[in-house]
């Protein structure tokens, strides 16, 4: 696929997945939705119609190896949004790119290429094959691929370790919990190495404890895969514990999109603001919100926090001494200290 | 209408209800002073219907020919065709392989012997269902072997095994087809809900036409019974396959092919296997129907025996044909739930596969050492028809005083009253009635359906005899349903008795159509009140099934918030419990009747006057078009029925309000 991209520009510019402008409208197909005025439309006019619009104007990118949540209330359009970026459903205007590839002008075939290949997905309901012990659910995208059954059953039994299933094997869907359910799901999802990783709120239907372990579990393996991941979820403290940038969205429509620490401190309107309200902030907000800049010449004192570390990790120190406390970046350079007014009004909420 | 009365309906309500009645009155009135024609048929009104369709039956058959090729030979051929797996299974189950010829013939392989075939049962038995349905395979097949039953159950068997094959890959291929064109599935459904409302006998007559007397027309024609439920739960099973099962196979990049049977069948196969589990029972049912067509085995025993009224044998080879029928309900439907919850083997454990060969090389090897284990030596054979027979005699030596009093006044105060009034009622009014009924019910198109049913009978001449079906459809119907509603709301409440009044109904409906004659005729011999017993017999397991599952299934916080506002027993039942079981019971209503259907037309055999006689005496005189006719005049009665309680059940269950169009979800 590398070879699509322009020689001069580096690979890591272009974001793996990107969208523009993609509507979905029920009841409408593209060449009517366009006559009728587009995105222009106005809620009356598309009621008028009698179609629905679910997905409005959504517009994104993924980087590389970003986990990128999309989180709305059931209604809000987020699992249909997910789908249009792999044409599970076709989305009625706009344009989805994978690696600078415009995947709706792809044909069939090359659909089938682009999903055995570079996509994986996790499903809500786990979508196991209940006639296929966990071996062959998890080989189950390989096989598709007509990979010969020792090199499939090889890689399927490394991504069941990986997902901590060993000598679970030959079991049915059916004589598995929930999450270890989920977690086959999982080990399916990543059999063919895909470089883009769907998750439809794999861990909605999960007990709260699961659902923990499992988020856990999902950060772990991210730690060490490094995918590029967009992760659908109606829990915000579940997109806060995972995400690197959070899409809101609410009737259709991505109201905001910005790191959890950005969606605290700076929502973009009412509806986030009431979203995040009960967010305990120093779990959210880092060090590099609350320093005063200064040379390193001018701060003195042995406290030391880094930039990254969250406000409620640092508290103690913070609240344990009357010095200036420095703060470095991730190499050891001081790039000032810790503003405590700052620090006191963010956990006020005042700021 | 009870359930529709609230405040804010009761005035459209009133003023259709006064509607109704206006219309009833004026039909009653026109149709009593209005012209002759209007109360009896008149001939211009009657075609020869029958006729058409057996004159242009007769000459595709004789006459036409496909590319040169007769239409007859090429059915001939087909049956030719389907003989030879048919011969294969009974040389395999039933009867080894003979050499010689005349009176000089020996047998020089033996079939594989009961010990082997009896195993292969139980131990897939086991495997699928655990020591209970092992023990039960275990009673069936010592029965069959006790009671000297082997062989012909084996040949039946075979006959069994080729109709099923046949119906289930045809089913699959027509449901598959119906599945992903909706244009076909409207063809398929259409015909089939026709199929499912023509009488077997009416099936018989055709095929023997066209494929001739003989094991392989018995096939085509229990193939075409058991067809439909194998269509419809294929075309359910690969719809209700969940949409996020389906999207996994389409991101795993299947092609069409692969999602079709890697992702979709395989996840829909629970609910295929039903539908197999269903043709299966449907293919048992007509072990005996077949029979009269040249099928061998023990439906052929059952009908012989019918004939002759020698019950005591006849009984017998019923219960065979049961044996059989328990074994293979139980073992397919262990599979289908296997197929939904799949199971691994413990470490150690043999594959099935592997076991049954075993099993069958072991038997096979004691089978030729030990000769009772090929087959049970005769001396040994058990039978329990002298005493039947016996039984028969005493009762119509002791009770015959009893008995007769009731069948003559059954007969004479209830029956034929009833009979006489709908035969002399006009025609135009019973036609008027339904159309009303049906507006009132379901609308105009409703209305158009029914009548538009019901005036095609008119036409074909059939009035009359189909006056006879209703009269009795209705006096067995509404006694089953009397009796069994009763039963089933007693059950309702009583949860540790309702597993085995399960297992007792499955077991009722797992019986061959002609069984329930026997009691019947036994104590009443044949006549219209024989009939009216064996359809009330056969018709009642759903009405009692109905009845339980409709009020065991009353939301369990509706009855709480009846308890905690002080309801009795009975205002509980009157006020929650039968609302809402309401559109269940009509469907009961609705599955009793159509097995009363299904049960009257063999009823024919005992000597009612009906339709269904109409089919037998056309079956018997090889009347092709006339028992196509009368078969379809039972199908539009069905259809009439169907459509009728159907709308009933809908209007119950939305409380006369029309559904509000779905919007569209995510």
């Amino acid at each position: 696929m590398a070879n699509d991209i322009p020689v001069s520009q580096d690979s890591n510019d272009v974001p793996m997945l990107s969208c523009r402008g993609i509507w979905k409208v029920f009841g409408a197909n593209k060449s009517k939705f366009e006559q009728s005025g587009g995105s222009d439309m106005t809620d009356e006019e598309l009621l008028a119609r009698g179609w629905t619009a679910a997905v409005r104007d959504a517009s994104f990118d993924v980087a590389r190896g970003e986990v990128f949540v999309i989180m709305g209330l059931s209604g809000s359009g987020k699992s249909t949004v997910v789908r249009c970026l792999s044409r599970l459903i076709e989305p009625t205007s706009g344009e989805v790119n994978v690696e600078g590839q415009d995947l709706l002008a792809a044909s069939e075939a090359k659909l089938l290429k682009i999903r055995r290949q570079k996509m994986g997905m996790v499903f809500q309901h786990f979508a196991l094959l209940p006639n296929r012990d966990v071996l062959g659910n998890v080989a189950f995208p390989l096989q598709v691929q007509d990979v010969a059954r020792s090199q499939r059953e090889e890689r399927a039994r490394e991504m069941i370790s990986l997902v901590g299933l060993e000598g679970r094997e030959n079991f049915f869907p059916g004589e598995l919990s929930g999450g270890q359910q989920q977690r086959v799901g999982i080990a399916r999802s990543l059999a063919s190495d895909p470089a883009i990783w769907f998750l439809d709120e794999p861990f909605s239907a999960l007990d709260p404890l699961i659902r923990a372990d499992l988020q856990d579990e999902l950060l772990r393996l991210q730690d060490q895969l490094h995918k590029t991941t967009v992760f659908i979820t109606h829990d915000l403290d579940e997109s806060i514990k995972i995400a690197d940038r959070i899409a809101i969205m609410d009737q259709g429509r991505i109201v905001q999109i910005g790191s959890p620490e950005e969606l605290v401190l700076n929502p973009a309107n009412d509806y986030v603001a009431r979203f995040v309200k009960n967010v305990p902030r120093s779990k959210v907000v880092r060090v590099s919100n609350i320093i005063r800049s200064a040379t390193s010449a001018d701060v003195v004192g042995d406290w030391v926090v880094n930039i990254n570390d969250r406000l409620a990790d640092v508290a103690p120190r913070i609240g344990g001494s009357t010095q200036p406390i420095a703060v470095q970046d991730d190499g050891g350079v001081t790039v000032g200290y810790v503003d405590r007014d700052k620090f006191v009004r963010i956990l006020a909420g005042s700021a | 209408m009870g359930w529709a009365l609230t405040i804010d309906n009761l005035p459209r309500l009133a003023s259709s209800s006064v509607k109704c009645a206006v219309a009833v009155i004026a039909l009653v009135l026109a149709t009593s002073v209005g012209p002759g024609w209007l109360s009896t048929i008149p001939d211009w009104l009657v075609f020869p219907i029958s006729q058409w369709v057996g004159d242009s039956l007769t000459w595709f058959a004789r006459e036409a020919s496909i590319g040169g090729l007769a239409v007859q030979e090429i059915t001939r051929g087909f049956a030719e065709l389907i003989n030879k797996p048919i011969e294969a299974a009974v040389v395999i189950l039933a009867d080894g392989l003979f050499s010689g010829s005349g009176l000089d013939i020996t047998q020089s392989v033996p079939p594989f012997s009961w010990l082997a075939i009896g195993g292969v049962a139980i131990i897939a038995a086991y495997r699928f269902g655990g020591s209970a349905l092992a023990l039960t395979t275990c009673i069936c097949v010592s029965f069959l072997v006790l009671f000297g039953l082997w062989h012909n159950a084996m040949v039946t068997l075979s006959n069994v095994l080729v109709s099923v094959t046949i119906a289930t890959l045809l089913g699959l291929a027509l449901g598959i087809w119906s599945f992903r064109s909706a244009h076909v599935e409207n063809v398929t459904r259409g015909i089939m809900n026709v199929m499912q409302t023509v009488p077997i006998f009416a099936y018989l007559i055709p095929t023997l036409l066209l494929f001739g007397y003989g094991p392989s027309a018995a096939v085509v024609a229990t193939v075409a019974y058991a067809l439909p439920p194998m269509v419809h739960n294929t075309v359910l099973a690969l719809k209700s396959v969940p949409a996020e099962t389906v999207e996994c196979g389409r991101m795993t990049g299947c092609s069409r092919r692969q999602l079709l049977w890697q992702v979709q069948l395989p996840t829909a196969l629970a609910k295929i296997a039903v539908g197999l589990n269903q043709s299966v029972m449907m293919t048992l049912n007509m072990v005996i129907i077949a029979s009269m067509i040249g099928a061998g085995g023990l439906g052929f025993d059952v009908l012989k025996a019918l004939r002759k009224l020698d019950i005591g044998a006849g009984l017998e080879a019923g219960m065979g044909i049961v044996a059989l029928a328990i074994v293979l309900d139980r073992i397919s439907q262990a599979v289908a739930k296997r197929a939904a919850h799949g199971k691994h083997r413990e470490p150690g454990q043999w594959p099935l596969w592997r076991l049954l060969g075993l099993w069958i090389v072991v038997a096979t090897g004691i089978a030729l050492v030990f000769d009772p284990t090929q087959a049970w030596p005769k001396d040994y054979v058990i039978s329990t028809a002298t005493f039947w027979n016996d039984l028969v005699s005493w009762i119509n030596r002791e009770l015959y005083d009893v008995l007769d009093a009731f069948r003559t006044f059954a007969l004479l105060q209830v029956m034929r009253p009833f009979r006489d009034a709908l035969a002399v009622a006009p025609w135009t009014l019973m036609i008027g009635l339904l159309t009303i009924g049906a507006y009132a019910l379901g609308g105009a198109r409703l209305a158009i359906y029914c009548a538009a049913l019901a005036f095609a009978i008119v036409l074909t001449g059939y009035w009359i005899p189909a006056m006879n079906s209703l009269y009795l459809i209705l006096i067995s119907v509404t006694l089953a349903v009397i009796m069994g509603f009763p039963i089933g709301f007693w059950l309702a409440s009583r949860s540790r008795y309702q597993t085995a009044a399960n297992l007792v109904l499955d077991t009722l409906q797992t019986l061959p159509t002609l069984v329930y004659l026997l009691p019947a005729v036994m104590l009443f011999r044949i006549g219209d009140v024989s009939a009216v017993i064996a359809v009330i017999l056969y018709a009642m397991a759903p009405a009692i099934r109905y009845g339980m599952v409709g009020m065991s299934q009353v939301p369990v916080a509706r009855l709480e918030a009846a308890q905690i506002t002080g309801c009795t027993g009975w205002q509980t039942l009157r006020w929650i419990r039968f609302p809402a079981a309401l559109p269940t019971l009509l469907i009961g209503i609705n599955q009793t009747i159509m097995m009363a259907f299904s049960m009257l037309i063999i009823a024919a055999l005992i000597g009612t006057k009906d339709l269904g006689q109409e089919i037998l005496i056309a079956l018997n005189r090889s009347l092709v078009g006339e028992g196509i006719v009368a078969g379809l005049c039972v199908a539009c009665l069905a259809l009439i029925a169907d459509a009728l309680l159907k709308a009933g059940a809908v209007r119950a269950s939305t409380h006369g309000h029309k559904k509000k169009d779905q919007e569209h979800g995510e």
